[in-house]
This record gives structure tokens, sequence and C-alpha cells, in this order.
């Protein structure tokens, strides 16, 4: 397959919200491309009227009761690994400019 | 340095004649002694000695404390735990305190399990050899030189140095099997769904699998029958046989093995094509019926796992932002910024890797082409299992083409690294349960076999792998 464009790097890191440095995205071109090629062997395989498989066990509609359940973790462990914790909120950066 | 066998070890410790405070302390003198081969992450010090002196207590109260009373053992770092960090070895979950733990860690404590220590793997459970960890790589134990095999790669370390009686680690394409066939351990994938996934870090949600790593299957089998089975926090476990796992049918007689043609040709080392014929041989002898299978689209499985595997894992890695948990970057300006930087610097380079290839087979435009073609071929293989599995009890063949390969040979080159899983990612495609056992060396290093069971047969497949395994002695 064609070799990904530098250009091609910069959106998929968009869209991945990762802010690449300009080795990364030289190598990832190559490697990529290449990955990429290794898999195009699956273009040709024949799999007229087969479904895709996105589950193996054939488990449908698991349900459970709808009640509370204590597990035991408290809102003050479910928040302590939090980077910038202000009272019982998250704060952020801002987001509109 | 072995330990007894898991059930007497707790035998001892139920009946008086060991404390768990002793054997507790005898795993984390080990520990401290074995540590140039860089298997441990963290230790669990403090918690498994208030564990241990609450498991001797009951047992001077005439109390049971559990079928694993009193017995050590380690996770692999990404099952989340009290006591110590998660990591998952990543920089990005430095310093992770888990809120709760994972099921399979809550089971084995309800049976008396105390753990230890947290092993290293590849970043994520991205790798194939512990070389990928954010923190540093794990050395065989047989050779300084190479590495364990991965992802699971400290836990099978662990378990082959004695460090404890037995490990936890996570299977999605062969991070189990491989570092067991590489260190010489038993490391068995149940069933997909047979052991829940809660509160182990997601990496590939629809083949994810946790296992234990053992120096036997009579170890396995019985670690296996404390933590799998329904759960509430996994909607995708099944239902696990009443009868235990423990009782095992190791009559080889008349058992039907068909040796994967695919798995005995291409790219395989000869001298180790030639340990798995001579295991072959030795089940024929022992009684078992030996077929010629072949699954036409195995050669495909690989494909179809770089595309799925990445796909999953980066919607599963989408969760770290930087906001919530885990490496924030301080001097962003917008929260866009604080999203790109906090990822681009707590991610590791296999990390960002499957991201960026997962994002692109999901992506407009290229779902159907990759994602969508990848799961269809599935389906391909899917039936094809079925179909063997109509003819033949049980599948066999090696659990990895060569035998461990040197540190750094296979560092830089993404594709080459991810080839060492060819013989192993089906089973997890396909959900089957996969074990390997020790088979021989080459020199002087494990080779392990893999023996691979229609779904939900996992009390079979231990008992064919306890069956080979006492034809060795």
């Amino acid at each position: 397959m064609a070799k990904l464009t530098r250009e091609d790097i910069l959106k998929l890191a968009q869209l991945a919200k990762l802010q690449l440095d300009d080795h990364e995205v030289e190598t990832f071109q190559t490697e990529i491309t290449e990955i990429l090629g290794y898999v195009e062997m699956l273009k040709d395989v024949d799999t007229d009227g087969l479904e895709p498989t996105y589950q193996v066990t054939g488990l449908t509609n698991v349900t459970r009761p709808d009640k509370l359940k204590d597990y035991g973790s408290s809102q003050e462990s479910l928040l302590k690994n939090v980077p910038n914790l202000e009272g019982k909120y998250i704060k952020v950066k801002r987001m509109i400019g | 340095m072995n330990w007894e066998s898991i059930s007497k070890l707790a035998d001892s410790v139920r009946n008086g004649k060991a404390s768990a405070r002793s054997l507790i302390d005898e795993a984390l003198k080990r520990i401290d002694a074995a540590d140039e081969y860089s298997a441990i992450i963290s230790k669990v010090t403090k918690r498994a000695h208030e564990r241990a002196e609450y498991i001797d207590e009951q047992v001077r109260a005439g109390k049971n404390p559990g079928r694993l009373a009193g017995v050590p053992f380690i996770a692999k770092d990404n099952f989340l735990t009290f006591g110590s960090e998660t990591t998952a070895a990543s920089n990005i979950l430095k310093g992770f305190e888990a809120p709760y733990q994972s099921t399979a860690i809550e089971k084995l404590e309800a049976e008396g399990a105390i753990l230890v220590a947290k092993a290293n793997l590849d970043a994520f459970a991205h790798g194939g050899s512990t070389e990928n960890s954010d923190f540093f790589t794990t050395l065989n134990p047989h050779d300084k030189s190479r590495v364990p095999g991965g992802s699971s790669g400290g836990s099978a370390a662990s378990v082959v140095l004695g460090l404890a009686p037995f490990a936890l680690g996570s299977d999605t394409g062969g991070s189990i099997r491989l570092p067991a066939s590489f260190v010489g351990a038993v490391g068995y994938k149940p069933t997909y769904g047979l052991v829940s996934r809660s509160g182990v870090v997601a990496m590939a949600s629809s083949l994810d699998c946790m296992g234990p790593l053992t120096n036997s299957v009579e170890d396995a089998a019985l670690v296996i029958d404390v933590i799998s089975g329904r759960d509430d926090l996994d909607s995708t476990t099944i239902e696990r046989d009443e009868t235990s796992y423990t009782n095992l049918d190791t009559n080889l007689r008349g058992k039907v093995v068909g040796v994967v043609k695919e798995y005995m040709t291409e790219g395989l080392d000869d001298s180790v094509r030639a340990v798995i014929t001579l295991a072959i041989n030795n089940l024929e002898t022992a009684g078992a019926v030996i077929k010629q299978v072949s699954l036409p689209s195995l050669p495909l499985a690989l494909a179809v796992y770089y595309i799925v595997c990445p796909a999953e894992v980066s919607s599963n890695l989408s969760r770290y932002d930087g906001q919530r948990y885990g490496y924030s970057y301080k001097d962003a300006e917008s929260l866009s910024e604080s999203y790109e930087q906090s990822r681009e610097k707590g991610f590791g380079a296999e990390a960002k890797r499957r991201i960026m290839i997962g994002t692109y087979v999901l992506s407009s435009g290229y779902y159907d082409a990759y994602y969508r073609k990848a799961q269809t071929v599935r389906t391909k293989l899917v039936n094809e299992f079925s179909t063997a599995f109509e003819k033949v009890d049980f599948l066999v063949g090696p659990t990895a083409p060569t035998i461990a390969f040197k540190i750094g040979e296979k560092a830089q080159d993404p594709l080459k690294m991810y080839l060492v899983d060819i013989m192993t990612v089906a089973a997890n495609l396909v959900g089957v349960p996969a074990i390997s056992v020790p088979a021989g060396h080459v020199d002087n290093l494990p080779v392990g076999l893999q023996l691979i069971a229609p779904q939900r047969q996992d009390r079979s497949l231990l008992g064919i792998a306890r069956a080979y395994e006492e034809l060795k002695v």
C-alpha cells in the first residue's frame, strides 16, 4: 500500500488526541504503513455470506436486578487519584477560547 | 527453589504446620533475592502481613481460612489491587491507587490467598517480551540475555524463579502462554468469559482473558477453580462447570488429538518442531489417537488480530485523558492541550502505535475495509475451529515458533515483534481455552506445547494437559 503521508499521521494523531513530535510522525509513517501492508492479506479473502463476529460466546441480553450493591468504594477512594481536585470537583482547563 | 503444590501449602497452613506469616516472609525474601531479574514492579508487604496475621488468627481460632489459606501469590500489574500501586507498567498510570480490586483478586482473597507483589509486563500488556514496559525489561530466568516473553513476562518469570507458588496473568493474544513457553511454566488461558475481566486494565475487551501461571497443571486447575464463574461486574462472563476444575480426567486412551498442520509448517524453528513432534509421539504411545488437521485460515489470524486488537485498544485507552486519574500535563493552556500532552507524554511508543492503528481502522471510510473485514474473517476462523472439533477432542501444536529470543533482537521492529504471537492469537479470536505446558528444551531453553480445546471444555483441557505432564515424569 502507498506510504502514509505526514498529513495522514497528523490527522490520525488529532483524532486520537496525541501531540506527536516530528520524530514520531516520521517513524509512524513507516511503521504503520508496514503494519497496514501486512494486514492487506485479508483484502482478497472470500467472506461472501459470512457475518462479522463481534463476540464469541453467544450470550444475549445479559441482565441483572437493578439494585444498589455496595462494593465498598467511597467517594473519597474514587476521587483520590484526581490530578486537580477542588473540594469534590475535578478541575479542568479552559474549554472555550 | 520450588514450592510445594498449592493445595499442600494451604493444608499445612490450615493444620497449623506452617504459618501464613512464614510463607509470606519466605516469598518476600525470595523476591528481594531475585531483584536482578526485574520481574517485580512493587511489593505489597504491609497488606500481605496484615492478611497473614488475619489468616493465622483464624487457624488458631479453629476456623477454616479457605482452600488457598496463606498461599502467597503475585499478580500482573494490570490487576487492580489494594496495598500498592496499579500501573499496568505504564507511565500514565504510575502512582495510581486502585479504588477497588479485580474480581479475580477478591475471589483469591476470599479463599485465603495472599497477594505479595505486582509483576512487570509490557505496558498495558502490549507486547511479547516485557521490553515495552515503561519501567524496565524482565530477564529470562534461564538466560539473562534473553526475554521472558510477554506480556505477562514478570508473572511467568516469578513462578519459575519460585518467588511465589502462582501468579496471575492476562492473555489477549498469547500473553500468558507465550511467556510460559519461554520460561518453562504452565500458562493457562481459559475460555473467553470464564474468568471475570472486572478490575483488570482493559486491553482488547473481546479478546482479554485472565488466567494463572504456575509450575504444574494441578496448581493451574486449582486457581481456575477459585477465580472462574459469572460476575455481575462483567456481563460477558459465562457459567462455570458445576464439577470442580480440579476433578481431572487424565485418561489419554481414545482421546482424539489433532495436529494443526499450519502450526507445524511455516516459520517453525526446526529444533522446536523436533520437541513438539516428540511430545505428540508420546501422547500417541500413551493411547491418544493422533490425527492431522488443517485450519486453512490460520495464516490469516495474526492479520485479523492486528486489526481487531488495536481497534479495541484505541477505544479502551481513550479513557486516559489526564483529568480524572493518571499522569496530567501541568502546563496546558486549554483542555484540548491537556488531553494531547497528557497522552503524548504518558503513553509509551507501543501504546501510541496501537492507538494510531486502531484509530485508522475504525475511521470513517476505512471501517468496512479493515475492521468489518477482519471481524468477518474471524467468523471463518470460528467456523474452521468448529469443524475441526467435530473430528477431534483437542488441537495440538507449539506455543511459539522459537525459543526465547535475545533482548533487543526485535525491539526496533514492531511487525517482527507482532509475529511472535502467530501461534497463540487464534485461540483468543475464537474464544477457546488453550494451555502451554513445558515440553522440553532447545539449547537449554524451554519449549512449550500448546493444547487447545473447544469453548467451555476447560476441565477436559486441564485433564489432557495433566496427563501429558505425567508422561514426562
